[in-house]
């Protein structure tokens, strides 16, 4: 009841903020050192290191061999190679790529853009397409567009990407012919400005769509489940009782609650969906980072795979502390403490 | 306030009452009727308290008034419900919209699930004012501010930007209230404003109602169960049992010489009333209000009836009606109670 | 119990659960037939390439760009997958049920402990990591499993945690320690019964879910190269799109059906056993 008005100052209540943000930070942290632990491990596991790798694609002697070694550390015990590595990974140092002849952040940042714009772009409009559909079927739940958005959200979700991919590609690229199926721009054709942008998207739409699809299933059956359930609360009623149109009732009285838990669940789907880029950026043929680990997999380039495996958590993270201040913001109960 | 002019002008201008209801019937499915023939009528700026046990109709009856039912069960709606003389089961959405928080606003039970979660209580308002005076941001806040004043929660301008969880529930409620009254409605819907409140802010919050009915000239319905809060605000009473009107007539009538046994035994159970009968235990009436599905044929009250006789079982007992001059009374009984008998009603 | 009767009574009256039983059987018979009607093996080189099914009564859904037999292809297929998905599934179940287990039981550092180490794992884009275990230590049946199981066990054990930290404050529990019945007994006989549901819940998912990894590494060409699968088919098909879309369509219906089947399953156990659950 005493909930009077005592006027907090602004320190106080920046200060559970900062606090707030430490422990994450400090989790954060703690988190990627267990990445790093774990990128080790699977680096130990490998058959034969790096140099081996090297010698059997160009001539090398024994001696050469062992003088790289001894240069790049490997000679040392592996508690020692540890060490090396978080050290350099503290100066956020990958390593160098040998095939790529260029060090591993310098090739990861020319590749990260790519990914960065299909995984944010697969975020936004699988949360926009799902959304909607979760919304439209539980306005009319049990209806039969009820029905028929509920069986394509079950097939989109056990259906694997790359079909989703192949799928697209023979029906809009093969036979319609509409769309680009490959790579990231029309090469040599030297657009600029506008037309290079209307280029670009154009040759994201299939790969954002094979991307999307499963993630589009999961908010729809979410957002219908969440909607549902905020539907039936008394303050929607309140809505009605006090004459807010009928749209908003819906799109910002209820949506807005029902978003919550939809929030949560793309913070934690972004690190899936970095997953699924491999397979798609491969797919059409996208210099992005998934791309890079595949191929890195192949010319069995050890420091390029971990760095893209380092960068990828490390996006992770990032994106879960954003998501953790965010859902501070939608939902003032709450707290930072 | 304005409106208290201009209601008590128009009231002039207009005999006819604010609200009448009349034979609204409403079922889930035609076998379990939830509502059977019930009419009430409400004047300007009078408060009509609705009386029941729970179960018995009260909150379907006002999210009927309210045009708020739930699909299936409006769609069973039988009956007319005249808010000015304009039928509201007759008008189209976007006109009933217009209509809610404007010219009628609901109080809710509960005001911490009556409020969004997610919104601060100064938009909350404000919301009202822009959707029906088309008031900027910045004016229907500062609207708000002065809303939230007359309602008596203290430094409003401070409270503005919070959301429902900081504040207790007395506040909440006064800011439930707040929202009601934004438009100075004609007609304003309380729904048990205060069960889900603690005793002390109970009368509180009944005192601000009174208040500001008094001021503004609003005509109030209140939902309730407990007698006291009829007393202590009401002007006329109906008594609903299993879904239809027992008994109405003036609050000091009907509690002092009650003509429904059902009536009597909701007095006889409340607890004041039982101190004073020396020492007698408290009176609870026997057996419950019936299902929906399972209402008995005759009288619906006459299996829990200590007064019930042969006939009651037989038939259902219309309305009685007792014109009185300025104090009309109507009751459903074949043997109404502080009543000459044999009932020469008809 | 006679709860396991009414429980699978149930199920066998849940239209959508049946529907997902009936493909799932479907795909357990081709995995389970396989080398009956092909004793050769999915590899034989048995007709001309890129027939297209219904072109040779011989070969009902046609032969790839090799001449091998489709059919074979695709019921050697459904071993890979229906087996690398339980497997990898049964290992993340017992990871994921131990590590929650004992997060659970122990509440304080422990529990602290192997949540944060919980939390590192799911960090991980699961997907990657795959690629990355089997591309590092080399495809094989054994490599999928584990590079399966070893990102897919957090969920298990978050489920297990949470309902361990419920039923370890009930009576019987405490019963049991008074009666001084060691730790370990009292989680597997006494606790761990009573979080059946929700793992088994859990469980088609999971398999769903590691049918779908599977089908990606050998799509990219890191599955097992010894034996064929579904995804490998799709990969291989891919050169050959443009003038024998059936290769890759095939496989890809095979797989949906299955991953759908399971997923049907999935919603039908949900159904059927939670309302057990919120009685108890």
């Amino acid at each position: 009841m005493a909930d009077a008005a005592v006027p907090r100052p602004a320190a106080d209540r920046l200060r559970p903020a900062l606090r707030f943000l430490g422990r994450r930070l400090l989790q954060a942290l703690i988190v990627m050192l267990l990445v790093v632990l774990l990128n080790f491990s699977v680096l130990q596991l490998a058959p034969g290191d790096m140099i081996s790798v090297l010698s059997g694609s160009s001539d090398m002697t024994a001696e050469q061999m062992v003088s790289l070694r001894a240069q790049y550390g490997l000679d040392q015990p592996w508690l020692a190679r540890l060490g090396i590595y978080l050290f350099n990974l503290a100066q956020f140092d990958l390593g160098y790529s040998f095939r790529n002849a260029a060090p591993v952040a310098t090739v990861i940042a020319e590749r990260f853009p790519t990914t960065l714009i299909l995984v944010v772009a697969s975020v936004i409009v699988s949360l926009t397409v799902g959304t909607l559909m979760g919304v439209v079927a539980a306005r009319r739940a049990g209806s039969l567009a009820d029905l028929v958005l509920l069986a394509v959200a079950l097939v989109f979700y056990a259906t694997p990407s790359f079909v989703i991919a192949i799928v697209l590609i023979l029906t809009f690229g093969v036979t319609l012919g509409w769309l680009p199926i490959g790579g990231l721009v029309t090469v040599g054709a030297g657009l600029t400005g506008w037309a290079w942008l209307a280029d670009l998207v154009a040759h994201l739409i299939l790969p954002v769509i094979a991307l999307c699809t499963f993630y589009v299933a999961i908010y729809a059956r979410l957002a219908r489940a969440s909607m549902l359930e905020v539907s039936s609360l008394d303050y929607v009623r309140t809505a009605r009782a006090k004459g807010v149109p009928e749209w908003r009732v819906v799109y910002v009285h209820a949506l807005r609650n029902a978003l919550l838990p939809l929030v949560t669940m793309a913070g934690l789907q972004v690190s899936s969906l970095i997953g699924g880029a491999i397979l798609v950026e491969t797919v059409f043929g996208l210099p992005g980072m998934g791309r890079t680990a595949y191929d890195a997999i192949f010319e069995r380039d050890t420091n390029l795979l971990l760095g893209v495996m380092f960068v990828s958590a490390l996006c992770v993270v990032l994106v879960s502390l954003v998501v953790d201040l965010l859902y501070v913001l939608l939902d003032p109960r709450v707290s930072l403490e | 306030m304005t409106s208290s002019t201009r209601a008590s002008a128009s009231a002039e201008a207009l005999p006819a009452p604010l609200l009448a209801v009349t034979s609204l019937a409403l079922d889930a499915d035609p076998s379990s009727p939830l509502i059977e023939d019930l009419s009430f009528t409400l004047d300007r700026g009078e408060t009509l308290a609705i009386v029941g046990e729970s179960g018995c109709g009260k909150s379907l009856t006002s999210l009927a008034v309210m045009q708020l039912l739930p699909t299936n069960l409006a769609r069973s709606a039988r009956g007319k419900i005249r808010l000015d003389g304009e039928d509201l089961t007759r008008m189209k959405p976007r006109q009933l919209q217009r209509l809610r928080g404007d010219r009628m606003a609901m109080i809710f039970q509960e005001p911490l699930t009556a409020l969004n979660p997610v919104m601060s209580v100064g938009a909350q308002i404000a919301e009202v004012l822009r959707d029906h005076r088309g008031l900027s941001r910045a004016v229907a806040l500062s609207r708000a501010e002065t809303l939230l004043g007359m309602v008596g929660i203290p430094d409003p301008g401070a409270r503005l930007g919070d959301h429902p969880h900081q504040l207790s529930g007395g506040m909440r409620q006064r800011v439930t209230i707040a929202m009601a009254m934004a438009c100075e409605p004609d007609l304003i819907i309380a729904d048990e404003p205060t069960t889900a409140l603690d005793v002390t802010v109970q009368a509180q919050i009944l005192r601000l109602l009174a208040d500001l009915q008094a001021r503004s000239g609003m005509a109030m319905i209140m939902i309730t169960h407990d007698l006291g809060v009829v007393r202590q605000v009401a002007d006329r009473m109906v008594v609903m049992y299993a879904g239809t009107m027992v008994e109405e007539g003036r609050v000091a009538d009907v509690l002092t010489r009650p003509h429904h046994p059902y009536t009597a035994g909701l007095i006889a159970a409340r607890p004041s009333g039982a101190f004073k009968q020396d020492g007698r235990k408290l009176n609870d009436i026997p057996g419950m209000v019936p299902a929906p599905s399972a209402r008995p044929a005759g009288c619906l009250f006459q299996p829990r009836c200590a007064q019930a006789r042969p006939d009651c079982a037989a038939a259902r007992p219309e309305v009685a009606e007792d014109a009185g001059g300025t104090a009309p009374r109507r009751w459903r009984c074949f043997h109404p109670l502080n009543r000459p008998e044999p009932g020469e009603e008809s | 119990m006679m709860a396991r009767t009414s429980t699978l009574g149930r199920f066998l009256r849940h239209p959508m659960g049946l529907a997902g039983l009936a493909i799932l059987l479907v795909a357990v018979a081709m995995a389970a037939t396989a080398n009956i009607f092909f004793p050769d093996g999915p590899w034989k080189m048995a007709g001309r390439p890129i027939l297209w099914p219904g072109q040779n009564p011989d070969f009902p859904l046609g032969t790839d760009m090799m001449g091998r037999d489709l059919l074979a292809g695709l019921l050697y297929g459904a071993r890979v997958s229906l087996l690398v998905g339980l497997a990898a599934a049964v290992a993340s179940i017992v990871a994921g049920t131990v590590i929650g287990a004992i997060a659970g039981y122990y509440p304080g550092w422990i529990d602290d402990a192997l949540m944060r180490f919980t939390d590192a794992v799911q960090t991980i884009p699961s997907f990657l990591a795959a690629v990355v275990i089997v591309g590092v230590i080399g495809p094989s049946v054994t490599t999928v499993v584990l590079s399966i199981a070893v990102t897919s066990w957090p969920m298990i054990a978050r489920l297990v945690r949470a309902e361990f930290l419920r039923l370890r404050k009930y009576d019987f529990v405490h019963a049991c320690r008074i009666m001084g019945m060691s730790d370990a007994r009292i989680m597997l006989t006494q606790i761990l019964p009573n979080c059946l549901s929700p793992i088994i819940v859990a469980s088609s998912v999971l398999v769903a879910t590691a049918i779908i990894v599977e089908s990606g590494l050998s799509f990219l060409g890191l599955g097992d190269p010894n034996v064929i699968s579904w995804g490998a088919i799709i990969g291989a098909g891919r050169s050959a799109l443009r003038v024998a879309w059936y290769i890759t369509m095939l496989p890809s219906v095979a797989i949906v059906l299955t991953v759908l089947s399971l997923n049907l399953i999935g919603d039908a156990l949900n159904d059927v056993l939670n309302p057990r659950l919120r009685q108890r």
